[in-house]
C-alpha cells in the first residue's frame, strides 16, 4: 500500500517539477562589449531544442552547476528557434562562474517564464522600441521577432542609447539595421571621443526629433536603467502615450521564476508570473516599481 | 461530514492505534515553551499548549531542503529525501491548519510545488481545538475555526472529543480504532456549541481587517513605517515563526572534492536587506523601513489580492518572538485610528 505511494510521490518529483533545469550546451560565446557577453545555447535533448518556444519579453531561469541559479531575458527571436541566445552581464557570484564556461561546457535551463510583450494587442500597430545600456537585451527579442514578421506591424522604430560606441549591444546588427528602409533604427551615444561613430551623438530623448511617432497607434517598449526610465516615460507621457501603450520590462531578484519565493513581489504582483512587461499604468499603481 | 466522539481516557489508546499510519509528532514542552517534535512516549504530548515556537510549516517546507543534486554528466537530479515519509501530526491548532491551507494555494496554481505538495500528502493532521491566549487574535483573521485541510479535527466538550472525520484517511484512523469511537447525540451537539459561544467571549486580543487594503493603500507613506524601520532588527524572527511565511532563498554548494553538489532551498525573510537586491546592484527595498512596510502590505494587502484574504491568520507567533515588540495587531490598529490633523 504505501510503496505504490511512495512512487506516486516520487514521480512528481522526478517527472513533473517546474524547479528542474534542463541540460543545454553552449554553442558560442561571443564577446559583445566588455563584460557583456552573448551565450548561445541549444538543449542537449534534441526534442526539446526543436519543441522550445517563447515569446518576446520572457526570460528563463539559468543554472550554472555549482554557482547557482539566475533570470535572464531571452534576447533571442522566437523566429529564430532551435538556439537560445543570453545576453549576461558580468555581475556577480552566479555571473563569474558562467563566464568562466566556454563552447560545449553544459549549463541548465528552465522555463520560459514571464508574461512576455502582449503580441496580440501589439499587432497592427506602429512599434516603438526605446532601450537604454543593457536595456536593448530583452528588447532584441521583440525587435527581430517584429522585423522577421514586419507584416504584422507598422511603423517600426528603435532608438537605441550607449554611453560610448564600445558599449552598445548587438552593435554590428542594429547598424545593419539603419541602412534598412522598413526600420527606422535610431542609435545614440551619449558622446564619441573616439571620433569614429558614424550615427547619432546625444542623450537618448533627442532620438525623438528624428521620429514621426503617432501615440494612439503605438506600442512603445522601454527597457533601461533607472534614468531612462524617468527621461523616456516623461517624454512618451508628453506626446500624448496612454499609460497602458507603454510597456515596461523589469529585472528583480529571483529565486524560482514561478511565483513562490517571493523575492520579486511588488506590492501583489509577482514580476515572474506578472511580468516582467508591465504597462505604465500597471508601475504607477504598484509602489517600489521602478 | 462524519462527526463521531471520543472518550477522553480512550485519547492515549487512540494515538497507539494511529501509529501503524506514521510517525506521531505532538506538541512537547521544552525549556517552558512548545515545539512539535517525535514522540518517544505518548505521555509526552501536551495538548493544551498554548502556541509551538515553530509552526507546522517546517514539517512542509523544511527550513533546509536539498532539491537537486548536481553530477556532471548526469545534469540535476531530483532529490526524493523524506518525501514519502508517513507522519502524523497530532495536536495541530485551527489558526495552524488554516495557514497550511493558505500555503496549499501558493504551492499549486499553474505552478505546482511537487516537494510541499508530497510532504502535505503524506503528513496526516489531526486537529485540536484550543483557548485563545492574550496573543491570539486568529477570531480577526477569520482562522479560529477551519472546515477543511485536516484528517481528523478534536472539539475538546468535557468528557469527551468530538470528532470531525475530513478525510478518507481520517476515516481510516477512526476504523482502525475500532469502537471507541461514539455516535454524537443533541446533548453533545449543545455542548459544543456552548463551548464554541465560551470561546468567541474568550478573546483577549482583537482588530478589524475589512478595508484594510484601502487603509493600506491611503497610509502607504505614513510615518509608522519610519518609526518601525527605526524600530525594527531586521532579525527576521516574524518570518521565521509565521506560518504563512513562505519566501525562500535558493543556493547551490559543491562538495568538497568533486565537481557534484546540491541545489538547496531555505528559509529567507523579506527583513533581510539582499531580500530585493538584484545583481546590478540595484537594490529596489534597500531602507528598514520599505522592507518592513513590505512585510505588512504584502500579508495584510497584497495577499488578499492575490487570494482574496490577508496571509495573516492571527497566531501571536510574530508578536511573541520579536525582541523589540513590534506587534502586527497595535500597527494596524495604529494604522486604523483616525489621527487628530491639526494637532500635527
Amino acid at each position: 500500500m504505501l510503496l505504490a505511494d511512495e512512487v506516486a510521490t516520487c514521480r512528481a518529483v522526478l517527472t513533473d517539477n517546474p524547479y528542474q533545469p534542463h541540460m543545454a550546451r553552449i554553442v558560442r560565446v561571443y564577446k559583445m562589449v566588455e563584460n557583456n557577453y552573448l551565450f548561445t545555447l541549444r538543449f542537449l535533448d534534441d526534442g526539446l531544442a526543436r519543441t522550445f518556444r517563447h515569446q518576446p519579453g520572457q526570460f528563463v531561469m539559468l543554472s550554472v552547476p555549482g554557482a547557482g541559479e539566475m533570470p535572464i531575458s531571452i534576447s533571442s527571436s522566437p523566429t529564430r528557434p532551435e538556439v537560445l541566445e543570453l545576453c549576461v552581464r558580468r555581475v556577480g557570484r552566479v555571473t563569474n562562474a558562467l563566464y568562466r564556461l566556454r563552447a560545449n561546457d553544459v549549463v541548465g535551463v528552465r522555463g520560459p517564464y514571464g508574461n512576455g510583450f502582449p503580441l496580440r494587442q501589439m499587432q497592427n500597430n506602429d512599434l516603438l522600441l526605446v532601450a537604454g545600456g543593457l536595456g536593448m537585451a530583452p528588447l532584441r527579442s521583440l525587435l527581430w521577432y517584429a522585423v522577421d514578421r514586419r507584416d504584422e506591424f507598422r511603423d517600426i522604430t528603435l532608438m537605441y542609447g550607449a554611453k560610448r560606441p564600445e558599449e552598445m549591444l548587438f552593435r554590428e546588427e542594429l547598424q545593419a539595421l539603419v541602412d534598412r528602409d522598413d526600420v527606422n533604427c535610431l542609435l545614440t551615444v551619449d558622446a564619441d571621443p573616439s571620433g569614429t561613430w558614424r550615427n547619432h551623438v546625444g542623450l537618448l530623448p533627442t532620438m525623438f526629433d528624428f521620429a514621426r511617432i503617432e501615440p494612439l497607434r503605438t506600442y512603445a517598449a522601454v527597457c533601461g536603467p533607472p534614468v531612462v526610465y524617468k527621461f523616456i516615460l516623461r517624454k512618451l507621457l508628453e506626446i500624448g502615450f496612454p499609460k497602458d501603450r507603454i510597456l515596461m520590462s523589469l529585472e528583480r531578484r529571483m529565486k524560482c521564476g514561478v511565483g513562490k519565493c517571493g523575492h520579486c513581489s511588488i506590492g501583489y504582483k509577482y514580476t515572474c508570473l506578472n511580468g516582467p512587461i508591465f504597462t505604465y499604468w500597471d508601475a504607477l499603481n504598484l509602489p517600489e516599481m521602478i | 461530514m462524519k462527526i463521531l466522539k471520543l472518550r477522553k481516557d480512550k485519547l492515549d489508546l487512540f494515538a497507539s492505534v494511529v501509529q501503524q499510519f506514521g510517525e506521531l509528532h505532538a506538541p512537547v514542552e521544552q525549556d517552558g515553551r512548545y515545539v512539535f517534535k517525535r514522540l518517544t512516549r505518548w505521555s509526552e504530548a501536551r495538548l493544551d499548549y498554548n502556541r509551538t515556537i515553530l509552526p507546522p510549516k517546517k514539517y512542509f517546507l523544511p527550513p533546509r531542503e536539498t532539491l537537486f543534486h548536481y553530477r556532471p554528466g548526469n545534469g540535476f537530479e531530483p532529490s526524493t529525501d523524506g518525501l514519502s515519509q508517513r507522519i502524523i501530526l497530532f495536536g495541530v491548532h485551527a489558526c495552524d491548519v488554516y495557514a497550511l491551507n493558505i500555503l496549499d494555494r501558493v504551492f499549486s496554481g499553474k505552478y505546482n510545488d511537487p516537494y510541499y505538495q508530497a510532504r502535505r500528502k503524506n503528513i496526516a493532521i489531526i486537529g485540536i481545538d484550543c483557548t485563545p491566549d492574550e496573543h491570539c487574535f486568529c477570531r480577526s483573521m477569520r482562522a479560529d475555526f477551519v472546515d477543511d485541510g485536516f484528517d481528523l479535527f478534536f472539539y475538546d466538550t468535557g468528557e469527551y472529543y468530538q470528532a470531525l472525520v475530513g478525510s478518507s484517511l481520517g476515516d481510516d484512523m477512526v476504523l482502525a480504532a475500532g469502537r471507541i469511537f461514539e455516535p454524537i447525540d443533541v446533548a453533545d451537539i449543545e455542548e459544543y456549541k456552548r463551548r464554541s459561544a465560551n470561546k468567541r467571549r474568550a478573546f483577549q486580543l482583537e482588530t478589524e481587517i475589512r478595508d484594510l487594503p484601502e487603509i493600506f493603500e491611503m497610509e502607504y507613506r505614513s510615518e509608522i513605517w519610519e518609526e518601525l524601520g527605526a524600530k525594527c532588527l531586521s532579525c527576521g524572527s516574524c518570518s521565521m515563526v509565521c506560518p504563512t511565511c513562505y519566501c525562500y532563498d535558493v543556493a547551490d554548494s559543491v562538495e568538497l572534492g568533486s565537481l557534484g553538489g546540491s541545489r538547496v532551498r531555505s528559509w529567507d525573510s523579506c527583513l533581510f536587506a539582499n531580500h530585493a537586491l538584484v545583481g546590478s546592484g540595484e537594490n529596489f527595498r534597500g531602507p528598514r523601513a520599505s522592507r518592513i512596510k513590505f512585510r505588512f502590505y504584502h500579508k495584510q494587502r497584497g495577499f488578499v489580492a492575490e487570494y482574496g484574504r490577508p496571509s495573516c491568520v492571527g497566531c501571536g507567533r510574530c508578536i511573541v518572538a520579536c525582541p523589540v515588540h513590534i506587534d502586527v495587531v497595535e500597527v494596524i490598529d495604529q494604522l486604523r485610528r483616525v489621527q487628530d490633523v491639526a494637532s500635527r
